[in-house]
This record gives structure tokens, sequence and C-alpha cells, in this order.
């Protein structure tokens, strides 16, 4: 195999789930209200309730609505996983993804692949996003929408090799609707998404320590430096060690010599 | 096309094959080649180990008992290279249907390390050869089943393989839309010298020179040609042959 072929087949399978994403226009409109939704009523609701001292990066009181902005895009691409996942599910309980897996790449390549495709379709919806809330009212930085892409493409990779890590070990699509919902609320309410953690550890120890081991904490907290064009070396640290350990369980669950398990379907056998 | 071993040499082997699901044996001990030019059908009854099969032979699973080898190369030590000589057609339907039929095929074509331009000649040549090259932009969920079946064929030759494989390619179409693919691969094996191998339940449409494996309970009970498996058998259909070499669990509670 030359390298031709790995970046064809790389530009393949990214263009094929960017092509599917435009094609379901449902997908990415419920993509971009929800979030919308915590920002412009749940955000307006909260923002006279907290108040948020002057904290990294911002160098001036923020209203509560700029505080979880970072959190939301944060929590677009942890959706965008699971659901990338869902659908990881469903090809291969339908099929299409045999066509993946029987292609004479190497595996872990595919999935590396798989997981940009959908790393890359969390940017649109990203960035989507954020130009709905910024005509909203929003205001960021403008250099920070561009110092904000690397960072999402590393935590996009990170959540999307989450969920590629729990698609492998779940071999029903129906079984996987209930292990999204223990994923992603836990994920997203243990988090600095939606309020300080020093606010959370005043609250409850417990809590804050879950929150403190939490990657989706980090990633929450690397957006947020990236936007503001600022840089947190230890959160991006985190999410990249996270990265690693995500796709090396996804790797070693999507192995032949595990047995990709293929649901019995009527007349096979 | 890959050519990694002579013409004579079988393009498919299979080589003392055993497998198990959770400690109940799926397939025990199966050997069979399938020669190039050569149409060579996998008959067995639901629940005889015929996708399982398929599965080893496509890399779903590994083989971890007994060898195969595609066109010279063993699948367990080459791992995914294995796969290049090889085009596969599932029983499931395999194509996305938001996407149109150019895009399913050159999702594929990109898969196989084609470039566009090369991608979109095969492609608009392949579905003349099939009838459907006025369907090349629609969606596919737009096309009947049969026609669905003819891109997947259309996309398992794309990249000029060696050997195909396909796993009860004709569940669920009707009888015309069946015989015209089954004839169409058959064509292909005497046009391109393809190694077709053709798991089915269906007798029907086996030819009597076409090469036969038959399985069952995840055991090989008899290959050779079609003709030859009937006379083996004392019969003289391939129906009577399939039925005394397949006989059900009651059919055997009931002679003892």
């Amino acid at each position: 195999m030359t390298f031709t072929t790995y970046r064809r087949a790389f530009v393949g399978i990214v263009a094929r789930e960017v092509l599917r994403f435009l094609m379901q226009k449902e997908r990415f409109f419920s993509a971009l209200v929800r979030p919308l939704v915590w920002l412009l009523i749940f955000a307006a609701g909260f923002r006279a309730v907290l108040g948020l001292p002057i904290q990294p990066p911002y160098q001036t009181y923020i209203t509560y609505d700029i505080y979880i902005a970072p959190g939301l895009v944060a929590m677009i691409q942890l959706f965008n996983g699971m659901q990338s996942s869902l659908s990881m599910v469903y090809d291969r309980e339908m099929g299409s993804m045999r066509v993946l897996l029987t292609s004479p790449l190497p595996r872990w390549f595919l999935l590396v692949a798989k997981l940009f495709a959908g790393t890359c379709v969390s940017i649109l919806q990203a960035y989507a996003f954020l130009a709905v809330a910024m005509l909203f009212g929003l205001k960021l930085p403008w250099l920070g929408l561009l110092t904000v892409l690397p960072v999402m493409i590393l935590t996009g990779l990170m959540l999307g090799a989450l969920g590629m890590l729990l698609s492998s070990t779940v071999r029903q699509l129906e079984n996987f609707a209930g292990v999204m919902n223990f994923v992603i609320f836990p994920t997203f309410f243990m988090s600095s998404a939606l309020y300080p953690l020093w606010k959370m550890r005043e609250s409850s120890y417990v809590v804050w320590q879950l929150c403190m081991v939490n990657p989706f904490t980090y990633a929450v907290e690397a957006l947020r430096f990236g936007l503001y064009a600022k840089m947190n070396g230890f959160a991006l640290a985190v999410v990249a060690a996270s990265l690693a350990v995500f796709l090396a369980g996804a790797v070693w669950g999507y192995n032949p010599s595990r047995g990709f398990q293929v649901r019995k379907a009527g007349g096979g056998e | 096309m890959t050519a990694s071993a002579p013409d004579s040499a079988p393009a498919l082997e299979v080589d003392h094959v055993s497998f198990a699901y959770a400690g109940r044996k799926a397939l025990d001990d199966v050997s069979f080649r399938v020669r190039r030019g050569r149409f060579t059908a996998l008959l067995g009854p639901n629940g005889a180990g015929k996708t399982t099969l398929f599965s080893l032979i496509t890399r779903l699973f590994d083989a971890r008992i007994g060898s195969i080898r595609i066109c010279g190369q063993d699948l367990a030590r080459a791992g995914a290279s294995a796969l290049a000589p090889l085009g596969v057609v599932f029983q499931q339907p395999t194509l996305d249907l938001d996407l149109s039929v150019r895009q399913n095929l050159r999702y594929f074509a990109r898969l196989r390390g084609l470039s566009v331009k090369d991608a979109d000649r095969r492609i608009d040549d392949q579905l003349a050869r099939l009838d459907m090259a006025e369907r090349v932009g629609e969606k596919v969920r737009s096309l009947n089943g049969g026609h669905r079946r003819r891109v997947e064929i259309a996309r398992a030759l794309l990249h000029d393989p060696e050997v195909v494989v396909l796993d009860e390619a004709t569940v669920g179409l009707d009888v015309p839309t069946r015989k015209a693919i089954v004839s169409h691969v058959h064509e292909l094996t005497r046009s391109r010298g393809l190694a077709v191998l053709w798991t089915t339940h269906l007798i029907d449409e086996i030819e009597t020179d076409d090469d036969l494996v038959v399985l069952h309970r995840g055991r090989i009970v008899a290959t050779g040609t079609a003709r030859s498996v009937v006379e083996a058998t004392g019969t003289t259909t391939l129906d009577a042959a399939f039925a005394r070499l397949t006989p059900r669990a009651e059919t055997v509670e009931e002679a003892r």
C-alpha cells in the first residue's frame, strides 16, 4: 500500500461523513438547536443567579452566557462523538461498516480516519453554533475563532474516540441508547461546562473530585482558553493522553481477533 | 489486479478452519478451494455456518484454527492487505441510502486507492454492463432491491478483483431479478476468469458444471462439481442429493 492509497482512502472516508452530514438536514438543525437552547434560555435564566469573578482566561467580569459558550462547544462535540458511535453501531448492524472493515487497509488506520471524519463534522457544527450565537449577541474575540480550531480538532478526536471505544463494546443498537444516557449526562454535568469547579467544591467535595478526573472538564477548559487565543497546556495534555487511551481501547475493541460481532440476521448464520 | 500467485494456483484456499462462538462450534475442520474461472457454490441450509465462514474469509473475524489464503496470501500473516484482490457482496444491504449511486461507488473506490478520474471511468463501465448507467445520479433510496444489488455487484468489481465472494446475494429478490444476477455472475467467471464463491441455500442458483461445496452443521459433507455430487449420492437431482446430504434433525431422530 502506497502513501497515495492511504491518502485517497482517508479523503474518501472524511468526504463520505461530511456528505452524509450535509444530506441529513434534520441532524444539522438538531445539533444546532440543542446548544442554542442552553445558551439563549438556560444561560439567560441563570445570568442573574450566578456571579462569576474574574478568572483566567477572562480579563474582566463576564456574563454567564460567555462562561458556558466553551462548554456548549464541548457539548456539541460530545454529542457528535456519541452520535458517530451510534451510527457505527447502526452501520455495523446494518452492514455498511463491513465495507469499511473489509478494505485492504489496517484496522487502526480505518478507525483513525473515521475518527477524523466525525471530528470534521463536529467542527462544522461548532462553528455554525458560534456563528448563530454571535448573531444573538455573544461576544468572542475574532482571533479566538481561529485559535480554537486546533483545540477543537484535539477535543473532537478525544470525544469521538471515547464514543468509538463504547461502540466497540456494545453489540446491539438498542443497548447503545442506554449507554449514551449513562455517559453523556454525567460527563457533561460533572465538568466545568456549566459552573466553575471552585463553586462545585464548595457544595460537594466528592462531586468536585469526580469533575477533576473527568477528561471532559479538560476538554472544556482547553476550548475556553482556545477561544480567547490562550493556551492551557495542562488541559491539552490531559485531553491528548485521554485520546491515546480511548483510541488504543477502540482499536483493540475492533480487532478482528476479538471477533467483529455481527448480529444474527434472518437467513444468516 | 494483484498478481501474487500463479494462475494455476487456487484463488481462494480454506484449510482446516474451525471456529466457535463462546464454546459452540460453528465450523469444524473446513477445507476447500475456489479455482480461477470457476463458479463455486457454497450450499448449506440455514445455520450451516456459511455466514461464519464468509466472515472469516472477509476478515471480519480472525480464523484462529486453520488458514485462509487469498491468491496465495495468508490472511493471518498478511492481515488486511491480503484482502486487496477480493471483491465482496454482503448479504445485508451495505449502500448509503442518502447518497447517490456514484457517491457510494466513489467512496468504495477511494477505499481501494483509486483516483476520482479512474473511479468514474470504472463506475460508468461497470454500471453500463449491469444496465444501470442511467441510474448513476440517483439516490440509492430511490432504487428497488434488485437495482441496489446490481450496484453492490458493480462495487465488488470496481477494483478489478481476482476473487469475488457473495453471501446470499439474491435474498429477498424476485425470481427474474435473481436469475439475471446469477446468470451475470456466471458470465463473469467465463469472460473475466474470475474466481467466484457464491454462498446460498437456493439450489436452483447452481448449474450442473459449477463447483459445489455442501456445508452442514459446520462441516463439509460433499465437494466436487454439482454433477459429481449428485452421482456420488446415488440420486438424480441436486435437490435430492442436498436432502440426502443435509438431513434435518427430526429426520435423523425418526431414523433412529
